[in-house]
């Protein structure tokens, strides 16, 4: 069964300010989709809405052709969600860190799967010190490696790129491409170009304005 | 886009076991390592119980009189005291937006939670709490009463207060708040729980008193991970 997480009508109001309405989206397999959008203009509660986060929205969400109240546990199951804030323990090593991401992902999981993942984001030396003595942008890396390690179809990511230096973005860029070609989808914000991506599909959103062109 | 393979839907693969697992050890990993908050709540039980005697009066027979209470309310506050840090580090770094993602009961992942906590405040305030029953010359005979009642109720205000601290978590200075929610809901804990003591001082037993904490436990482990998973959810809401 291949997956697609569709939202019909989709409106959101905040402080008496329609943020955007009437908005259909499908995010089908293979598909990277950008939402863009000036500071403020919704972009992260636009992602909290439709990883099921938020539940104060008018319209309808649906994953695989079912609403999403029903199938939500069905949902949790194929999402890896990145917020603002990278969820990184700063007591923690990265290896404790992506420990309990694996677990809860339901995997008891191996050291070794550990490792690699964190050297896949260039951390490599770095696994067993405290999250707290390392850079922001090497925190931001701990969050990324999760996308290494926890194999999931549908990836939201709110500013991937914060903190993270060009060789990263680079990097990043090419394992979101990576992600699509297996069939996986992405959904992003990001004020990154994304050039190297090529022609990406853009929700543009702002002063109520919504383009949800190709 | 041009795709190779197609990847499909996943579906849930359970792992319940793992993943509480591995948050109580998480858990007690941060813990640790931030030892000032284990610490906090034992150092205020003590300063209170030792200022009580110097505030009141030397005199052994009166401070026998009240030091079931007095004990029973110094490791409430104390309990209240821990509780305001519960979820707020989760809150902070973003680890809570994480646990309601996963695909994981989230009742039971709060408990888990709770469960930590009831093990590095509860519990220690209870094996605690005789050493300081002593200073308040607490009639022989009531100690084990002491830390069985503290030990037993502890947990179902860890649980009570979880409610609080779940639902308080999105307010920056939610302490106050936290603590006039939660309070009217401790009051039968701290009756019953100073009523066992009591009854050992008197020679009862107390054994009915432990029943009915035991029974408060029981419901309180029944509805408490329901609520505070449902009041995470308003909080991330919010």
């Amino acid at each position: 069964m291949t997956f697609r997480l569709e939202a019909r009508h989709l409106a959101c109001e905040r402080d008496d300010r329609w943020l955007f309405a009437d908005l259909d989206i499908v995010v089908g397999a293979g598909e990277i989709v950008r939402i863009e959008g000036p500071n403020g203009s919704g972009k992260t509660t636009l992602l909290k809405i439709l990883s099921g986060q938020l539940t104060d929205y008018q319209g309808e969400l649906y994953w695989c052709d079912s609403p999403m109240r029903q199938v939500r546990s069905d949902f949790l199951a194929n999402l890896l969600y990145m917020g603002h804030a990278p969820g990184v323990k700063a007591a923690l090593s990265p290896l404790e860190n992506l420990a309990w991401y694996q677990a809860l992902a339901g995997e008891s999981g191996s050291e070794s799967a550990r490792m690699k993942a964190l050297a896949a984001v260039g951390l490599t030396g770095f696994e067993d010190i405290p999250a707290a003595q390392l850079s922001a942008g090497q925190q931001r890396r701990i969050a990324l490696a999760r996308l290494e390690l926890i194999e999931r179809p549908l990836w939201v990511l709110d500013e991937p790129f914060t903190a993270i230096d060009r060789d990263g973005v680079a990097e990043l860029e090419q394992r979101l491409l990576a992600h699509a070609r297996r069939g996986g989808s992405v959904l992003v914000t990001t004020h990154h170009d994304l050039t190297s991506l090529g022609e990406l599909r853009r929700i543009r959103l702002g002063r109520g304005v919504v383009h949800a062109g190709q | 886009m041009q795709v190779s393979e197609s990847m499909t839907a996943m579906e849930p693969r359970g792992g319940l076991g793992v993943a509480i697992a591995a948050t109580v050890r998480r858990d007690l990993i941060l813990m640790l390592r931030r030892r000032s908050e284990i610490i906090n709540p034992l150092v205020f039980f003590a300063l209170v119980i030792t200022l009580f005697p110097l505030g009141i009066s030397p005199d052994p027979d009166l401070l026998a009189t009240i030091a079931p209470g007095l004990l029973w309310v110094a490791a409430l506050l104390a309990t209240l005291l821990s509780l305001d840090s519960l979820f707020r580090a989760d809150f902070d770094d973003g680890c809570l937006e994480q646990l309601l993602l996963a695909p994981q009961p989230l009742p039971a992942m709060v408990l888990a939670k709770v469960a930590v906590h009831w093990l590095l405040t509860g519990l220690p305030l209870a094996l605690m709490a005789p050493v300081l029953g002593l200073m308040l010359s607490l009639p022989t005979g009531s100690y084990l009463m002491l830390a069985a009642s503290l030990a037993l109720g502890s947990a179902s205000l860890s649980l009570i207060g979880a409610i609080g601290a779940a639902l308080t978590v999105g307010l920056s200075r939610g302490g106050v708040l936290l603590s006039l929610l939660v309070l009217p809901l401790y009051i039968p804990v701290l009756i019953f729980g100073a009523g066992a003591v009591q009854a050992a001082i008197l020679g009862d037993g107390g054994m009915a008193h432990l029943a009915i904490l035991g029974a408060l436990l029981a419901t309180a482990l029944m509805l408490a991970p329901w609520a505070i998973a449902a009041a995470l959810r308003i909080s991330i809401n919010g």
